[in-house]
């Protein structure tokens, strides 16, 4: 789950990483002349896209009319087909040096990378393809985890300036701390200044492992704070992995990668899918009710195809959620139902023996797809 | 042969008192898997349906000399689990368990790599069978046919239409394996394929990958190089939109890496026949024999 600006800051705070000092307000009446944060300020749109201060996004305001003025005209905006919620209103700083770094678990070599760049500020991308030694990379065993003279050793391969070395080092050891101890997918600090007031995290990129909320706290809260569309809030309170897309052709199945190729069967045979819905691995009747709940709530829907391949996943509870989901119902739309694997013939009894003049039972995937794009057209 | 397991393999199956964990052993041992024994801390000496229960994967090996583990713990214990039927000696650990965070994999792997000999099959993966032999996960049984092509999956549930797909032609398989979607798998393409390679029972591969990360291109470069038996590949999410994570951790389509298309052309490129729908697989490994 990527998060704000502000939310990144706050865990930055928590594990003592220096930001600037700032308040968070979403709303214009929130702000008032005694706020204890010194002049010039920079006020920042809080959006989840690139390029917020080309498009107007952020703003220095040396006064408390123009921060009332900035603020009023940045909350609101649109960026990009992101609504401004929310402002980060810091003290300004004076940049000395701009500095990027990154930490990431590199899937490939299976162990955590650490990229540092002494060209921070700019775009990280173009300095790896044009600059490629100007991006040091440092790869950290997991379960050995990053020591003092590694970071000393990438300080001086990146060639930052030494005269901050011991600071760098000691916000280089947290920011690695906030990745491991934190569950982040990503932390990403560009720029990570040197200012007049010391070594300073200037933005915030992070991105956390939402396997992990069991043992974080703050992940409920950060996530209750992150708008979801309104086409996916239904499905999210049942706890579905849901994604509204533009087609016509309602599909339920098991897995993402099995729901991603019924997209895809989907489309060979001329239809398109109108979402993708994942209910996962050992998925009970509630589940499959669920599921045809949130479709029932899509306007674009016109068929629905529900492609179960039963591993962990057992088709007679699927069949138990079907039925239990349409029986008596007037259904709008025709319902075409796969089921293969776990107690696939259990579950094609018990949809026999409640039968309902909608739902159609397919023997195979391809014809499922098949007949569902019909019945969408 | 088949590969990671056979006839001999005896099973551990940790979390054999839980749901999931008891409903697919027992279908595993009716298939005629050897699975003798669980554990679960404080249950030992207590049976599930016959198969005795240990306080320790240890001890378990002790009593009933099983090589493999297979594990049902719940994701914050799961990383324990796994290092524990490591350290105990398991040859071969298959982790069903969805849902461990990615630094828990990560230390796991590098500990696993550093310290013990084991291989590790997963996290959150279906498990593999080898027709006729033996079955180590949660993959429908019914659906495989003892025989020569070796099916290697990223997706659970693909695994099953690729198996049924072959089946439904007559054509058997030599072991299936799925190594999961999760960030950190302990055993790659690369491994499995390198297995089949070697093994004189598997004729053909069929690998099934999907958007996201690199695995697949990695797989392209090693199959070219290595692997002269033929391979029908099939990519999921060649109609996903970019930018969408589709539920699968490994399944993020960033910029023009990890795209169906760049995957599918490397596979092309490395000499393997990939087809565009699943359900095209069988026929497309039926014109190769």
């Amino acid at each position: 789950m990527n998060l704000f600006e502000y939310q990144g800051k706050r865990l930055y705070k928590d594990f003592s990483i220096p930001t600037p000092k700032s308040i968070f307000i979403s709303n214009i009446s929130e702000i008032n002349e005694d706020h204890e944060l010194s002049y010039p300020v920079v006020v920042k749109a809080q959006v989840q896209v690139g390029g917020r201060g080309k498009a107007g996004g952020i703003k220095v305001a040396n006064s408390f009319k123009e921060l009332v003025k900035f603020s009023n005209e940045i909350l609101g905006m649109d960026i990009k087909g992101h609504l401004v919620e929310s402002l980060l209103i810091e003290e300004a700083s004076t940049i000395l040096e701009e500095y990027y770094i990154s930490f990431t678990l590199d899937r490939s070599k299976k162990e955590y990378l650490m990229m540092l760049s002494a060209k921070g500020g700019m775009d990280i991308e173009e300095v790896a393809e044009n600059n490629p030694e100007d991006l040091i990379k440092l790869y950290i065993s997991p379960s050995k985890g990053l020591n003092s003279e590694s970071i000393t050793k990438a300080i001086k391969d990146a060639k930052l300036n030494e005269d901050f070395e011991d600071e760098l080092k000691d916000v280089v050891s947290k920011l690695y701390s906030l990745f491991v101890d934190g569950d982040c997918d990503l932390v990403e600090v560009n720029p990570l200044a040197i200012t007049d007031k010391g070594v300073s995290a200037l933005d915030s990129k992070v991105s956390l492992d939402m396997n992990a909320i069991y043992r974080h706290d703050n992940f409920v809260e950060f996530e209750s704070e992150i708008p979801i569309p309104v086409s996916e809030q239904f499905a999210k309170e049942k706890n579905l992995n849901f994604i509204k897309l533009d087609g016509s052709v309602g599909i339920i199945g098991n897995g993402a990668g099995l729901v991603m190729s019924t997209l895809d069967v989907v489309s060979e045979h001329g239809g398109m899918a109108a979402n993708f819905l994942d209910i996962g691995g050992g998925a009970k009747a509630e589940t499959v009710t669920a599921a045809l709940e949130v479709l029932e709530s899509e306007d674009n829907v016109k068929s629905v195809l529900i492609n179960i391949f039963g591993g962990i996943t057992r088709c007679d509870l699927v069949a138990n959620g079907i039925v239990e989901a349409t029986k008596g119902k007037n259904l709008k739309w025709p319902i075409i139902v796969r089921l293969d694997g776990t107690n696939s013939k259990e579950g094609l009894t018990i949809l026999k023996d409640n039968s309902n003049e909608n739902i159609t039972i397919s023997s195979s995937m391809d014809e499922a797809a098949k007949l569902a794009v019909e019945g969408a057209s | 042969m088949s590969i990671f397991i056979d006839k001999e393999t005896k099973v551990v199956v940790q979390g054999l008192t839980g749901e999931q964990g008891k409903f697919h052993a027992l279908r595993n041992k009716e298939y005629g898997t050897k699975v003798v024994a669980g554990t679960r801390p404080g249950k030992g000496g207590e049976t599930v349906e016959g198969i005795p229960i240990f306080n320790s994967v240890e001890e378990a090996i002790k009593e009933t000399g099983a090589n493999t583990a297979m594990t049902f713990v719940p994701p914050p214990f799961a990383k324990d689990a796994v290092l524990e039927a490591a350290y105990a000696g398991c040859e071969l650990i298959v982790c069903i368990t969805e849902g461990i965070p990615a630094k828990d994999e990560a230390e796991m792997y590098d500990l696993l790599k550093e310290k013990t000999s084991s291989r590790l099959l997963g996290p959150n993966c279906p498990g593999l069978i080898s027709p006729g032999k033996s079955n180590v996960g949660i993959m429908p049984h019914e659906i495989t046919l003892e025989g020569n092509v070796g099916v290697v999956s990223r997706s659970g549930t693909l695994t099953y239409q690729a198996v049924l797909e072959l089946t439904n032609l007559k054509i058997g398989q030599s072991t299936c394996i799925g190594i999961g979607g999760d960030p950190v798998p302990g055993t790659s393409f690369i491994d499995v394929l390198d297995g089949f390679q070697n093994d004189d029972q598997t004729e053909a591969i069929v690998m099934i990958g999907e958007i996201g990360g690199s695995a697949e291109e990695e797989a392209a470069e090693f199959i070219k190089k290595n692997v002269s038996k033929p391979v029908v590949s099939y990519i999921a999410g060649l109609t996903a939109p970019p930018g969408k994570k589709m539920g699968h951790a490994g399944a993020i389509v960033s910029g023009n890496k990890g795209t169906a298309s760049a995957k599918i052309e490397a596979l092309t490129e490395a000499g393997a026949t990939v087809v565009k729908n699943p359900t095209s697989i069988g026929q497309a490994i039926k014109d190769i024999l």
